[in-house]
Order: C-alpha cells, then structure tokens, then sequence
C-alpha cells in the first residue's frame, strides 16, 4: 500500500531550535532514509524550499497573475515528504512516528494513502 | 524460435533450474544470482545462435559455472579455498521438477507478504526486477532492495528448502498466490496491461500447485475461485475504465472456458473432507457463474455459502456479504438489520464496504435520501478511484 507521509513545517518552530537540535533533525532524516532504502520501502522522498519562496499563480479574464505566497495564512506549511510502499497504514503510522520533526513540539506529520484502483475480490 | 518463444521457455525453465540448484547446493542467494545471470545470458544468445537442443541442461550448466565462480572468487578473497561446491561438477540436471519447493521456500514465514510476493514472482515466476516493479507501481530501486533483503532473510533463516515441503506453509503459500491475483485483479489503473498480467501469473502459479498437490481441496478451491473470477475481467469494466458491478454485468461477456473449467474445479474441490474458506468462495464465485442473468442467482444458496463460510472462518467482511445475501432472500430490510450489527466491529469502522452496502440496500429500499448520503460518504472512504467514481455515479444518479 502507498502511502504519501507529509511533513508540516512551522518556520517559526524551526528557527526556534538550536544548531544541535537542527543537526540531529539531519542525522535522523539521513537514518530514516537509509533504513527505508534497506528495506525497500522508499519511493522518492523531496523537500520544498521555505514558503516565503513560493508563489502563488492565477489567471484572471485570461489574464497570469502571480504574487507572493504563500497560500495560506497558515502557521504550518508543507516541507516535504516521503512516498512510501509498505505492508498497512500501521507500517505507515510507525514510519512516520520514528521521522525527528514528529518529536518536535509544534510539528506534524501527516499520513494519507495514495488512491489508486485497487479490486478485491467480488464473490 | 522468435523472441517471445524462448521469453516463454525461460520462464518456465529457470525456477526448474533454480530448484536443482538449491536442492544441490542449498544456498538460495547465491543460486537466485547465478540463475538470474544465466536466464539474461540466454534471452541475449539464444535469439542469434538458437535454442540449444537441451535448454534447461544448458541454463543448469551455465548457472552452475556461474555459482562455482562466485563462490571461487569468494573464498579466493577470504584467502581459502573452497570446499564443497567448487568440486561438484555441472553434471546432468535430475528429472525431479523442484519448482514446488521453491515457491514454499520463497513464502518463507520470516518474510513480509510483500517480500514473499516480489521473490515468488521473481523466483518461481521468473519475471525480471523491473517486470515486478512496474507491476506494483514501485521504482525498481525499492524493488530490487526487497529482493535482495528477502534472500538475505532466507540465507539467515537457514536458506534450503523446507523439510518435508512443508503443509503447513502451504496457506502462506495460497494466501501469497491470492494477493498477487488480487493485484492484478483491477483493470482500470496505470499501465493496466502489467496489472493484468499479474492475475494471469498468479493463476499459472495456482495450477503449478493444483498439478503438485490434485487432492488438496483448498489448492482447487483457489484455483477454481481465481478462474471463476478471472472469466469476469471483460465485463467488470466499461471501455472507460468505470466498474461495472456483478448484477449489470454483460455475461456474454463472460470468458465460458474459464468458466467451465473453474466449475468443475469448484465441483470437485467441494468433494473434499475438509471445507476450507477458498472451497466455499469458489462455490459462491460457481454460483453466480451458473447463472445465465443476474435475476436467475440462486441466492439462496449464495446465502447459505456465506453462512457457512461466516463459521469457519468469521469475517466481517463475510458478514457483510451475507447481508447482501440476505437482502436478496428477504428483502433489504432484513439486509439492512444484519448490517447494523457490523457497526460496532472496529475492524470495519469506516470502511467504504460497509458504506456502500448500505447504500445500495436503502437505494432498495426506496430510501432515496439515506442512500445518497451513504453513497457519498463511501466514495470519500475508499482508496480506490475506479470504485469512487462508482460511488460518486451511483450518487448523483439519485439526485439526477
């Protein structure tokens, strides 16, 4: 089952951390990843820039309109995250409970299964 | 032989060959390899210099030769020689056909079911890495790191074959064939055509096991459940891609030789002492097939197939079949009264089948409203797009 596990990123948290604390953040992503590939678990994982970097595009009366973003006047933006195949979403859930920002007060970690046409049996 | 030809032959030929080699030499990774290499050496000469008159004595030979290098240059660098397997020459290949054994070694229980899945369809099946990873939509990286990990965990667990073949891992076995039928069950996602080759794969397997074990009800029944069901695949979907469900489904449609012989398997396979859950469905699955329309289903004993199959092996997902069942034999408020005992069941809280059951007995009902809202709450449920835009179809055609 595939599962996309979504980091969300409050730069304001994040900026609140010492350097220690950003490194171990490093260190355990770099553990994460390594023990997904082992195990063949690991899809692709990205991370996105700051939102302060993003734009936002719209077109109106045909016209391109782009301004700053980000989107939302939201505390927590998206910062990453990582497509996984495993076994169940309770493989999932520990996947993503064992990813550092998890552990970080203000920090969440999302996990939603990927749709795709999956049958079973009919009789 | 033209190129798909001897695609064909190597696919049956190498898990024999992999079979004796570890039958011989009792170390699984090390064979899988040197199995591998030579299936690749032969699907590049054999289209040029033509099939060898012996193949499966030239695979074993090659990958023999294959083996003995590795484990030379192995215990070269550990700075000794080797014993046992550098001495053994390629000899004759035996007669015995080991593919069985194989595919009980690759379901070995220290395995997740995806790994045994992956390396029974690359060990047994004797598809490639990539063939594998395209048919579950993964990268070939992750797929070839959940290879290579399952033969390290059967290396670990002791590597050769099970002593004796194991009956008691045979429900593995038959649990490992039913998810890669599963997989390759829906016509409607991706690259369809490699999906669908999966079913095909997990049948040739189920009928590998049939011929190894003919009195085995349970082998019959699976086999018999996933021809049964195969023989729907036209008619399950639209030229769209859209379900169609089994009550408006086109039977002409229906592929009647697999029928036939999924019948007969299914016959057969109820003769067995013991009733197992795969006997029943395929009974169930021989039911709908022995209708010529939908309105002709003898429902009542679909009905009674469940009710037994609800005692030998207690499911919700069975109870909730009987329901249907029983809407069918009595109404669907009688249906509907068996559903409201399934809501407490934690294992089906939130579910998108029960949702939708629900649904569609109220529609039957006559409750237009509390159908519509069950639809739509089932739709936003499920994990699988073909079934949503079922759901979401079966919604607005209330409001509509």
């Amino acid at each position: 089952m595939k599962f996309l596990i979504s980091m969300h990123i409050n730069p304001a948290v994040l900026e609140a951390l010492t350097e220690e604390e950003m490194a171990a953040i490093g260190a355990g992503h770099g553990r994460f990843m390594a023990g997904l590939k082992e195990r063949g678990e690991l899809i692709t994982t990205q991370a996105l820039v700051d939102p302060s970097q993003a734009v936002v595009v719209s077109v109106r009366d045909g016209q391109r309109v782009v301004t700053d973003g980000p989107f939302l006047e939201a505390k927590e933006y998206l910062g990453g995250f990582y497509f996984v195949d495993v076994e169940d979403k309770a493989r999932a859930i520990e996947l993503a409970a064992q990813i550092p920002d998890a552990a970080i007060e203000g920090l969440g970690i999302e996990v939603r299964q990927v749709m795709f046409a999956d049958g079973v049996l009919e009789a | 032989m033209s190129a798909p030809g001897i695609e064909d032959l190597l696919r049956a030929l190498m898990p024999q060959v992999l079979g004796a080699l570890v039958r011989r030499f009792g170390q699984f990774e090390g064979c899988e390899d040197a199995v591998q290499e030579a299936g690749l050496a032969a699907s590049v000469q054999w289209p040029v210099e033509g099939v060898p008159d012996n193949p499966r004595g030239w695979l074993m030979t090659v990958a023999s030769r294959r083996l003995i290098d590795e484990v030379r240059s192995a215990s070269a660098r550990r700075g000794r020689e080797s014993a046992r397997v550098a001495d053994v020459a390629p000899g004759e290949v035996p007669d015995t056909d080991d593919t069985l054994l194989l595919l009980f070694l690759c379901c070995h229980p220290a395995l997740t079911a995806a790994s045994q899945t992956a390396l029974t369809l690359r060990a047994v099946g004797g598809l490639t890495t990539a063939e594998i990873a395209r048919a579950f939509l993964v990268p070939e990286a992750t797929m070839a790191a959940r290879i290579s990990r399952a033969k390290q965990r059967i290396r670990a667990a002791g590597g050769s074959f099970p002593a004796p073949a194991g009956p008691e891992r045979l429900p593995v076995v038959l649990h490992v064939l039913y998810l890669i039928f599963n997989e390759g069950y829906t016509a409607s996602s991706g690259s369809s055509l490699d999906r669908a080759d999966l079913a095909v794969e997990a049948i040739r397997l189920a009928r590998m096991v049939h011929a190894g074990l003919p009195e085995d009800g349970e082998v019959a029944g699976l086999l018999a459940l996933m021809l049964l069901t195969h023989a729907r695949r036209a008619a399950r979907t639209t030229a769209g891609g859209d379900l169609v469900p089994l009550d408006e489904q086109d039977r002409t449609q229906w592929d009647r030789s697999l029928i036939v012989e999924g019948l007969e398997l299914a016959k057969g396979a109820l003769g067995a002492p013991e009733l197992g859950p795969y006997q029943l469905q395929a009974a169930i699955a021989a039911t709908h097939a022995d209708a010529a329309t939908a309105g002709e289903t003898n429902w009542r004993q679909v009905y009674a197939l469940y009710l037994i199959l609800e005692r030998i092996a207690p499911n919700p997902v069975v109870t909730l079949n009987r329901a249907v069942a029983l809407a069918e034999v009595e109404g669907p408020a009688a249906g509907l009264a068996l559903l409201a005992g399934l809501d407490g069941d934690e294992r089906l809280a939130g579910h998108h089948r029960l949702w939708s059951v629900r649904a569609h007995l109220l529609e039957k009902a006559g409750d237009e409203a509390g159908a519509y809202s069950w639809y739509r709450r089932a739709a936003r449920a499920t994990a699988s797009l073909a079934e949503q835009r079922y759901l979401e179809g079966r919604a607005s055609r209330l409001r509509g």
